[in-house]
């Protein structure tokens, strides 16, 4: 009798676990960590859906492009969270993502007609200093000078793309003699953001690639009035970040509904104050105070989606050859 | 036809060493068919493998010809702790390359302990990223390798001659010059052609400390292809490359390559009467503190941030340090039942070269194999359930050559004294194992089980290649820590490893002596 019980509840108990479906979204480190979006969005959406969702981080943006192309049609992850307008191109090439029904009244610099992935947050690449320093205007500026600079490798992370297709942008095909110009300057690439805002904070270099919208981290979380943006004559690029789910997900709905939630307000109300960017879509409290403080790029730059995979190839050839000297 | 001297079925031999070759060629075929030479290499290519030869050259030259007035000191000196020092030379072969970087980091890292000094007397920082960072984490594993190669070969100049010298009132000009200068003209170039082999393949160096595209080694390159741009062909394409010139390099090396003694070694102090002027006393003082602290340093910093962030740990941690020992395990026992059938079967033979076998293992990269593999398993299965065993198997490869080098010679002496005695007695197969052959090699087996253990404990190479989120090894998930900032917990989880590396090493090592008969 007792071992019928114990089955009986052992059986119940698996059931009762089988019934929370779980939803596996692939993103990049800093979405996950303790003080990154990911806790907040999971408490929020978990109370909403009957699901256990399981945020999973694997390095930044561009290695979680490489990772999907590694893992195929085999993967676990019903959703990829973090890639950027530069990548989705690319991504959509793999054929690994599916069409989504998500509706959204985007408050976006631009129109947003992508019927695979959905905008949830955006911001202007910029390098961020102490106020300590007086900043260079431009990127020749910042080359004649000796300051020390991280950056990303494009390769592995959104933001080192987003500066080679920033430089590109600007530049065209003086890009190249623009990098040589930076090599000297450059401390350090890094994988991924993270570790090249770590070594910035523990003053490894004078300047970091990042976000206009970085310095509110220091203003609003650690009072912090000393970090700015660096504003540039050349315009800043852009970088908007996207959700998509996969074609190969046993969570289709579910994949969908975690989509919506990310345009929602309550998620939109957390990503300014935990991923630090602007929303796609302005809550309905507005922005948090202290984000007018940012500066606002006098030009916003952005390369169409569809161009960027073979300006990529070119530019990170350019790259690598300035750089690898 | 002879006899040969003893029974040792070579049937299981030539199995092992057939496994090993096809494992490796199996990869390296995977690899070849993936390839895709009309792409070429590109600038960055080259300069991967410019900066893989340069690195290496340096660090060679450098952990050389520092060695050599360290090793002059501790030749010539006795003094306290004497013993404890030449032992811990032996220390880098067992210690993790991760837990070197965070230990060299806190010493000579932008917040550590070199700069704080370098900005109390007002002198600007020095950076360890780039170049200089992947020399100095090479000059510290190789240093200590270098000078006990010389201090070794030191002791083989006989005593009297020391003893005339300074009968004669040699100067120590005329010492170095008629009784050390030939000596170190033999041993100096294999030496450096060692190092020189070790550090063409290195990875988790360059990784850690390397500063981007200026400072890639070729095994880097061949993981940036796979983890960021999946780009099997170029991976192949320089997992070729990769094995070119390692494997040219480390067969040329052979030929002058000194026999590593990786035990304790001939480690008796001499009595020197011709070194007693003061200043040969000052350099050797030098020489011995200045080596003495640049080994040193690290591992304190690695135990004392290590205390302070262990509370910091996180679970996932454990959890890795698990895996580890799962691992390392594993590697051991793969390691045993191929080393002990190709040593036996080496030791019996009566032509040489078949030990070429074990050197496979050494040339052919760690990441050249995984690559290979997982070309192989990923059209079948998923290549990520597979990432423990290939790690294993890849670390018992690498292991193999020295075992091979710590077990054949000893199994040749057993089959040159017990040999006829065993035929005699018509002892073979398992019996002749089990009662001739494993108690008299009892401590070698320990020792080279306890090498490989700590090997794979601390190995950062493969797994990094295919590793899943939820399961890794410690290695990884320190570098993890580290790359997402948590130096606190990384260097935790950095002691943790410490103590596992150098604690399977000692529990094989010691088992294999307990007791022993030899």
């Amino acid at each position: 009798m007792k071992y019928l019980t114990l089955a009986a509840t052992t059986l119940l108990a698996t059931s009762a676990y089988a019934d929370t479906p779980e939803l596996v979204v692939y993103t990049y480190d800093s979405f996950v960590s303790d003080w990154g979006p990911g806790p907040v969005i999971e408490k929020a959406f978990e109370e909403t859906c009957a699901c256990d969702l399981k945020f999973i981080g694997m390095g930044d943006g561009a290695a979680l492009l490489a990772r999907l192309k590694l893992e195929g049609a085999r993967s676990d992850a019903d959703l990829v969270l973090g890639l950027d307008t530069s990548l989705i191109a690319a991504a959509k090439e793999t054929g690994l993502f599916a069409p989504t029904t998500v509706t959204a009244d985007y408050d976006l610099p631009i129109a947003w007609t992508d019927d695979i992935f959905a905008p949830y947050d955006w911001g202007y690449f910029a390098f961020v200093h102490g106020t300590d320093l007086t900043p260079p205007t431009n990127f020749k500026a910042l080359a004649d000078s000796d300051l020390k600079i991280v950056i990303q490798d494009p390769r592995s992370s959104t933001p080192g793309l987003g500066l080679l297709m920033w430089v590109k942008a600007a530049y065209g095909d003086d890009a190249p003699a623009i990098w040589e110009g930076l090599a000297d300057n450059v401390v350090t690439v890094t994988k991924g953001w993270s570790e090249a805002y770590g070594l910035f904070l523990e003053g490894e270099a004078d300047m970091v690639l990042s976000y206009t919208t970085s310095p509110a981290y220091h203003l609003i979380a650690e009072e912090d009035a000393t970090k700015t943006a660096a504003a540039f004559d050349e315009g800043h690029y852009m970088q908007i970040e996207v959700v998509g789910k996969l074609a190969g997900s046993d969570q289709p709905e579910l994949a969908d509904a975690f989509m919506q939630f990310m345009v929602s307000d309550a998620a939109q109300t957390a990503l300014p104050t935990t991923n630090w960017m602007y929303p796609a879509v302005i809550p309905a409290d507005g922005l948090p105070k202290g984000f007018e403080t940012l500066i606002t790029p006098e030009k916003a730059l952005l390369i169409p989606n569809e161009d960027v995979p073979a300006l990529r190839k070119e530019a990170l050839a350019e790259w690598l050859s300035a750089l690898s000297q | 036809m002879a006899l040969r001297p003893l029974a040792i079925s070579t049937k299981p031999g030539i199995s092992a060493a057939a496994l090993v070759v096809v494992l490796i060629f199996a990869a390296l075929a995977a690899v070849a068919s993936r390839a895709e030479f009309s792409s070429g290499l590109g600038p960055a290519d080259w300069a991967a493998i410019r900066f893989t030869i340069y690195q290496a050259l340096l660090s060679a030259l450098i952990s050389t010809l520092l060695a050599i007035p360290v090793a002059r000191a501790l030749a010539r000196r006795r003094f306290w702790g004497r013993s404890i020092l030449v032992t811990l030379l032996g220390a880098p072969f067992i210690l993790p390359v991760i837990v070197a970087v965070i230990g060299l980091l806190a010493v000579f890292g932008r917040a550590g302990w070199l700069n704080a000094g370098l900005s109390a007397v007002g002198l600007p920082n020095a950076s360890i990223y780039g170049l200089h960072g992947v020399v100095l984490a090479h000059v510290f594993f190789n240093l200590p390798l270098a000078t006990r190669l010389l201090l070794q070969a030191w002791h083989t100049i006989p005593s009297e001659r020391f003893r005339l010298a300074a009968q004669l009132n040699l100067t120590p000009r005329a010492v170095f010059l008629g009784l050390e200068w030939p000596m170190l003209r033999q041993i100096v170039p294999g030496t450096a052609a060692l190092i020189f082999v070790i550090c063409l393949t290195s990875f988790a160096v360059a990784l850690t400390l390397g500063g981007g595209p200026r400072a890639t080694t070729i095994e880097l390159a061949i993981y940036q292809a796979f983890q960021f741009d999946f780009d099997l062909s170029r991976a192949a394409v320089l997992s070729l490359v990769q094995l070119g010139l390692a494997g040219t390099a480390a067969i040329l090396a052979l030929w002058i390559i000194p026999l590593v003694s990786l035990g304790g070694g001939r480690d008796r102090p001499m009595q020197r009467w011709d070194a007693r002027g003061g200043g040969q006393g000052v350099l050797d003082v030098c020489a011995i503190g200045i080596g003495a602290g640049f080994l040193m340093l690290p591992l304190i910093a690695v135990v004392w941030r290590g205390l302070l962030g262990l509370p910091t740990t996180p679970a996932s941690v454990w959890q890795a340090a698990a895996t580890s020992i799962g691992v390392a395990l594993i590697s051991v026992t793969l390691l045993l039942v191929l080393v002990l059938p190709l040593a036996g079967w080496i030791a019996s033979a009566r032509r040489g070269g078949i030990e070429g076998v074990g050197l496979f293992g050494l040339a052919a990269s760690p990441l050249m194999i995984g690559t290979g593999w997982f070309i192989l398993i990923n059209p079948v299965a998923d290549p990520f359930a597979f990432a423990l065993p290939v790690t294993a198997l890849v670390n018992a490869l690498m292991a193999l050559p020295f075992a091979l080098r710590i077990l054949v010679p000893p199994l040749r002496d057993t089959v040159q004294v017990y040999g006829r005695l065993s035929q005699t007695l018509a002892l073979q197969g398992w019996p002749l194992w089990r009662w001739v052959i494993l108690p008299r090699l009892r401590p070698q087996i320990g020792f080279a089980a306890g090498l490989t253990g700590a090997l794979s404990m601390g190995d950062l190479g493969v797994i990094a290649l295919f590793a899943d989120p939820d399961r890794t090894t410690l290695p990884l998930q320190m570098y993890r820590l580290m790359g997402s900032y948590q130096m606190e917990a990384a260097s935790g989880a950095a002691l943790i490893l410490l103590v596992l590396s150098l604690g399977i090493f000692w529990a094989f090592d010691k088992g294999g002596r307990w007791n022993a008969d030899a």
